[in-house]
């Protein structure tokens, strides 16, 4: 052995040492293992549940006899058949409402058929079952339909159909649609965009390059990431109180001529959103901005530019595709957000599409929890539907900004 | 390139100080800068040598805190005078930097950029093609003017900044250790560069290579940190004594590889 003062293990002890190293490495291991375990298990089980209410069977009759308005098979009725059926049925004034919001002759057979289910035969869901039900219990399901409902028919379907995204909002969850939601989404996420993004790509601009480090931009540093951590019902209250109070001539459109409408508009709920997400907006074109090295800005200077020049030819599009990553990941935060719009005044239940940014609104997390709200099964069947809608547009922008990231990563 | 008043140098300094803060990085450097000649500063690591050459086109200015007290005279204008916008002053002294570091653009938006800022009116192909050749790079890169410049090696990518440089037609080219992250056939072909550029302009290199600095340079300025940790030039001569009959035994000790 070493003759001098040697103070490490050797050989067996060595190994024994060893091999407790690796004990405690396993142990670690299998920690980190289990929690990535845990999350896939719950997004999993998120997954399940909501596709084990979007399909299923479901049991309904008609009130009326599809014999007494026609002979026709209904699956074969044309569009001048249901047009003429309709028109013969329905009293003038309900005729007219109709006509009023969409002219008849324009629409679609699939619409002309669901008015003639909805408001001549009547259809009457009895009531729903889950797809796991459905798919164990197919044979319990019919005889249970066929003791308690002899009328009713028994159908597997899904509630997610072409049509229920293109339908308005309905009373009757079978012709309920989500169409108004999202085309309020949209408005919603459009106006909070065109708000937020110019505004914090400015801040993010000036905060980055023109601002001294002092006390006072420290101050507002801070702020700012603490404002991007504000429980969103505070952005609520803060709409409430400016954009549909204070501004209420503003966003109701009254100085602009519109007179049938208050402060409780898409605008206003846009524009909530945009003051939301203008801190994470801002924080993001920060970290984009941070990230063009400063080799090339002092490239830029080295050739007689001014700042303004660096800024708008050098570092403004190098960090344009980090900004807009970022600001996609926050606009699918504001998609998702239901607490301010609850505050700001969303319209529970609304059947014309918004026209203009004067307009009533509803959004898809509304329309979602107004229908799991309701007791009939039906409708939490139609709000699973909503949420696979929802998830997919999250999914979408996401899948954007990831695109965008790995397009334009650049290697300096 | 007419200086009435002081005809053969293109710049000098008169007791500068760069401080960063309340510490002075450089004390006390009173130097003359000779026209068309490469003056090459040298010294250990972190005795203000960079610091010393960001100076003259003003780029510490971006350095928070930091500030100048002395002169630094160019045609015998105060570069730091309230009149003086230092965007002027990085017009007409141009810099190449440590690393190559080309915009993300193509090779000619690389040329171009630069003179387009600045107001160029004249044929900006035949100015592409004139710095390009000037920087010695036109002949690999002719064929190649819309592909981007992070294609190029990075002796190249150095080269396209030189050319970048020279674009704006400055009077000085300040370079930061132009070679120091490059391979040595790249850092033979700078430095060949070199030697025809200063036909035309004048250059101050910083350097940590000593070899480089006897190999290119005219004059040398050594510079060396002081008990307070604030460097100074200590030493400011034709390169060929500094290197074989220095005066400062400080110098000596550097140049021939005792201590550094």
């Amino acid at each position: 052995m070493n003759p001098t003062h040697n103070h490490f293990p050797e050989g067996p002890s060595f190994r024994s040492t060893l091999n407790t190293r690796y004990r405690v490495a396993s142990v670690w291991q299998a920690l980190f293992f289990s929690a990535l375990l845990i999350a896939i298990i719950s997004l999993t089980a998120l997954i399940y549940d909501v596709v084990d209410g979007a399909f299923g069977y479901v049991a309904y009759d008609y009130k009326k006899d599809p014999a007494t308005f026609t002979s026709t098979p209904l699956e074969d009725l044309t569009k001048e058949e249901l047009l003429t059926t309709l028109q013969a049925n329905l009293s003038s004034g309900a005729y007219n409402k109709l006509n009023n919001e969409k002219a008849m002759e324009t629409r679609l057979r699939g619409e002309l058929y669901t008015l003639f289910l909805e408001r001549l035969i009547q259809l009457d869901i009895k009531k729903t079952w889950s797809f796991t039900e459905s798919i164990m219990r197919a044979g319990a399901i019919r005889t249970e339909a066929a003791e308690k409902y002899p009328d009713a028919k028994l159908e597997f379907r899904s509630w997610l159909t072409p049509q229920f995204l293109t339908s308005p909002m309905s009373s009757k969850a079978e012709f309920a649609g989500v169409r108004t939601a999202i085309l309020g989404s949209l408005w919603l996420v459009g106006i909070a965009l065109l708000f937020a993004l110019p505004l914090g790509t400015g801040a993010a601009i000036y905060l980055q390059e023109y601002a001294p480090k002092n006390w006072l931009t420290g101050i507002i540093q801070m702020n700012i990431n603490n404002l991007a951590g504000v429980p969103s019902i505070v952005y609520g209250m803060l709409g409430l109180a400016i954009f549909v109070r204070v501004l209420a001539p503003l966003t109701s459109g009254s100085m602009f001529g519109v007179t049938d409408t208050n402060g409780r508009t898409v605008l206003s709920a846009g524009l909530t959103m945009g003051i939301l997400i203008l801190p994470l907006i801002i924080i993001n074109a920060q970290e984009a901005i941070k990230a063009v090295p400063d080799s090339l800005r002092q490239a830029a200077y080295g050739v007689g530019a001014t700042k303004w020049q660096t800024v708008w030819h050098h570092i403004l599009p190098n960090s344009i595709a980090g900004i807009l990553t970022g600001s996609i990941l926050a606009l699918s935060r504001a998609l998702g957000e239901t607490a301010p719009l609850i505050v700001v005044g969303a319209s529970t239940f609304i059947s014309v599409d918004p026209r203009g940014p004067f307009s009533k609104f509803t959004a898809l997390p509304i329309q979602i929890y107004q229908w799991t709200t309701r007791a009939q099964s039906e409708f939490h069947a139609i709000a699973a539907g909503a949420i696979i809608v929802l998830l997919v547009l999250l999914l979408t922008l996401n899948a954007t900004a990831i695109l965008l990231r790995n397009r334009f990563q650049r290697k300096y | 390139m007419q200086n009435t008043q002081t005809p053969e140098y293109a710049i000098e300094t008169k007791s500068l100080f760069i401080f960063y803060g309340s510490f002075a990085a450089v004390s006390e450097v009173t130097m003359k800068i000779e026209k068309q000649k490469i003056t090459a500063i040298i010294g250990p690591s972190g005795c203000g040598k960079s610091t010393l050459l960001r100076a003259f086109n003003r780029m510490n200015d971006f350095v928070p805190s930091s500030y100048v007290t002395g002169e630094i005279l160019m045609q015998g204008q105060n570069l730091y005078g309230k009149e003086i916008d230092p965007v002027e002053v990085r017009r007409k002294i141009g810099m190449v930097f440590q690393k190559p570091n080309p915009f993300p653009k193509s090779i000619y938006e690389n040329i171009s950029w630069g003179a387009k800022i600045n107001g160029f009116k004249g044929n900006m192909d035949e100015l592409v093609e004139q710095s390009l050749r000037s920087a010695a790079l036109w002949d690999e890169v002719k064929d190649l003017l819309k592909k981007s410049a992070y294609e190029l090696s990075g002796g190249q990518q150095q080269r396209l900044c030189i050319a970048r440089t020279i674009a704006i037609q400055p009077e000085i080219i300040l370079m930061d250790e132009p070679a120091s992250a490059l391979d040595p056939i790249s850092t033979l072909r700078i430095e060949e560069l070199m030697q025809e550029l200063k036909k035309n302009y004048t250059i101050i290199i910083v350097t940590h290579n000593m070899q480089q600095a006897a190999r290119v340079s005219d004059y040398t300025a050594m510079m060396m940190i002081d008990d307070n940790r604030s460097g100074g030039v200590i030493e400011f001569d034709k390169t060929q004594t500094i290197f074989t009959r220095p005066k400062d035994k400080r110098t000596e000790d550097y140049v021939t590889g005792r201590f550094g």
